[in-house]
């Protein structure tokens, strides 16, 4: 075997963050994609700013926000042992946290294109033919958005599979706990392990090229992120 | 019954104000040029556009006053939109059956065979909306709205998509649904043949504002209003078929002011047809003429003159009550002497025939 037990960890807990990640994000950010293609509030502008705020800002100040919430002495984390709990950094789910903020503008973006392509129009004639609003969205909405949602749930998945910045800063680096492939691999090469360093690489790119190739041959009118 | 509608609504530039009502049987003609708020006014009436301070009853029921506004998709109608606007997502058979599905037991009054079988789609149900011509993707549509059985059919322009061979495949269509179903219609268009066609009452629309309502064949024939003006004005006339010739290939239509005869027609006597005369088909004399090859020739009375400018003035003739119009050079009308109250003679060259 190439992949130490280490390795496997990784490649378990990464494959795990992504999927759980991507079912939050795809949960959160349909209703909030739909508000962002449907409403007229004139502050409208404000919220996508801060949706795609991880596009810009570095992986490491996003993480360090986190980390000084989701730590004990932090606002959250502060909560959470008040309550009983454990503070959520160096965590797994201080982990899903994390990725979903960071993965955030990936899932929302296609989303909310996708309902502004719609138009008003199928809406209008599903209201005229007696669809209250929740049923339009989900007879009418969310199958002519269906690409859309290939491509976001994607993006998302894709995008957290190769995190580090955010996770290194609030997961730390806890092997088989929050140790995911992307910072397993930093630790190869700082150990000179270049072998596992090339298995693992090789792995995250076939993964991330595989899928992308999917979405492109299913979606040709896709666009990866409109800032 | 009557529809009974009240709206005020500003949209930029763009205001309607308007207070009408119509009645609840047979087809409505919202008919107006571009831009003077008939999708608007449509739009209101369906609850797609919503304004504070409306009012509408339809059949007895409030479906929007002061405080009070039903969504749209708790008002019993059907809606057919400019362009087809099928679910591209769902086959032409789930794309009938999406608003039938949502009815009550007790709503479904118009079986969902009448209406493919009314809209000739029965062929297309198994195909995607992308597979039909724009004439099939507007007959699915209309089959649509009409499988909701609404207490009322909204149409915007349902034509205006549509190239003028499409038009053709479609009109007999909307002519059959007026003769066969008892479902008031609200029909826009800027169309006058279409009116003229299908519809029996009219609402005239101009800037937003109200500027006549009444019967087809009144206002058609009214020189106070644009509908007479321009160089295609023609009477709509209502006649019922009397009989029919079969040596000449004939048919007799009865109207109040005597009895048209065109070529034979294949409906049976007592069918109601409605004949569209075009101004310029029609001349006037004073003396009856008795050899001529015009079979259609009527004593009439001037009742009123509108004289645009230009060589020629528009004639509102009464045959026996009846308007008819009829276009002729301001020479002959000043030899004629013809003034409201001349008795005349209206010879009719030319009718045609259109439901």
């Amino acid at each position: 075997m190439i992949l130490s037990e280490n390795d496997l960890a990784a490649l378990g807990i990464t494959l795990r963050l992504a999927v759980v990640t991507t079912l939050i994000l795809l949960l959160i950010g349909t209703p909030l994609a739909w508000w962002l293609a449907r409403s007229r509030w004139r502050f409208k502008f404000m919220i996508e700013a801060i949706v795609a705020l991880p596009l810009v800002l570095p992986p490491t100040v996003l993480g360090f926000y986190l980390l000084v919430a989701l730590g004990p002495h932090g606002p959250v984390g502060g909560l959470m042992e008040a309550l009983g709990g454990r503070p959520l950094a160096f965590t797994f789910t201080g982990l899903v946290i994390g990725s979903v903020f960071y993965s955030l503008p990936f899932v929302v973006q296609p989303l909310q294109s996708a309902f502004s392509a719609i138009g008003r129009r199928p809406l209008e004639v599903a209201a005229t033919l007696r669809a209250s609003p929740l049923d339009r969205f989900f007879t009418v909405a969310v199958p002519l958005a269906g690409p859309g949602f290939l491509t976001a749930a994607v993006l998302g998945f894709a995008h957290t599979l190769g995190e580090f910045g955010v996770v290194l800063m609030i997961g730390g680096n806890i092997p088989g706990v929050t140790q995911v492939l992307s910072i397993a691999i930093y630790d190869h090469v700082e150990a000179l392990e270049y072998t596992q360093a090339h298995w693992l690489s090789a792995v995250l790119l076939l993964f991330s090229f595989s899928m992308l190739m999917v979405v492109y041959a299913l979606n040709r009118r896709f666009s990866v992120v409109q800032p | 019954m009557s529809i009974d509608a009240r709206f005020r609504i500003r949209r930029g530039e763009f205001s309607l104000d308007v207070a009408l009502s119509f009645p609840e049987r047979g087809v409505t003609a919202l008919f107006g040029p571009s831009g003077c708020g008939k999708t608007t006014l449509l739009r209101a009436i369906a609850g797609l556009e919503r304004c504070d301070g409306g009012f509408l009853k339809v059949g007895g029921e409030v479906w929007q006053e002061e405080d009070f506004f039903l969504p749209p998709h708790k008002r019993p109608l059907g809606y057919v939109f400019q362009e087809p606007s099928l679910f591209s997502h769902l086959t032409v058979r789930a794309n009938l059956q999406y608003g039938r599905k949502r009815l009550r037991e007790g709503e479904r009054k118009v079986s969902l065979e009448r209406a493919v079988e009314l809209l000739g789609v029965g062929a297309l149900l198994d195909r995607r909306p992308h597979q039909l011509s724009g004439g099939e993707q507007q007959r699915v549509a209309i089959a649509r709205a009409l499988a909701v059985s609404p207490s009322l059919l909204l149409l915007d322009e349902p034509l205006a998509a549509l190239d003028l061979k499409r038009k053709h495949e479609i009109l007999p269509y909307l002519e059959s649904l007026h003769r066969e179903l008892r479902i008031p219609v609200l029909y826009v268009s800027h169309s006058r043949d279409e009116v003229a066609r299908l519809a029996d009452h009219l609402v005239l629309l101009e800037a937003g504002r109200v500027q006549a309502t009444g019967r087809v064949s009144e206002l058609f024939s009214r020189l106070d209003l644009p509908l007479a003006r321009g160089p295609d004005t023609e009477s709509v006339i209502e006649t019922v078929i009397a009989g029919h010739d079969d040596r000449f290939e004939l048919t007799f239509l009865d109207f109040p002011g005597g009895r048209f005869t065109v070529p034979r027609d294949h409906r049976p006597t007592g069918v109601p047809v409605r004949l569209q005369v075009k101004a310029n088909d029609v001349s006037i004399t004073l003396e009856h003429q008795e050899k001529t090859s015009i079979l259609n020739i009527f004593p009439a009375v001037v009742d009123e003159l509108a004289d645009e400018g230009g060589s020629r003035v528009t004639v509102r003739l009464l045959v026996g009550g009846v308007p008819i119009l009829s276009r002729v050079t301001r020479k002959s009308a000043t030899e004629l002497g013809l003034r409201p109250g001349t008795a005349v003679y209206a010879q009719v060259k030319g009718v045609a025939v259109l439901s």
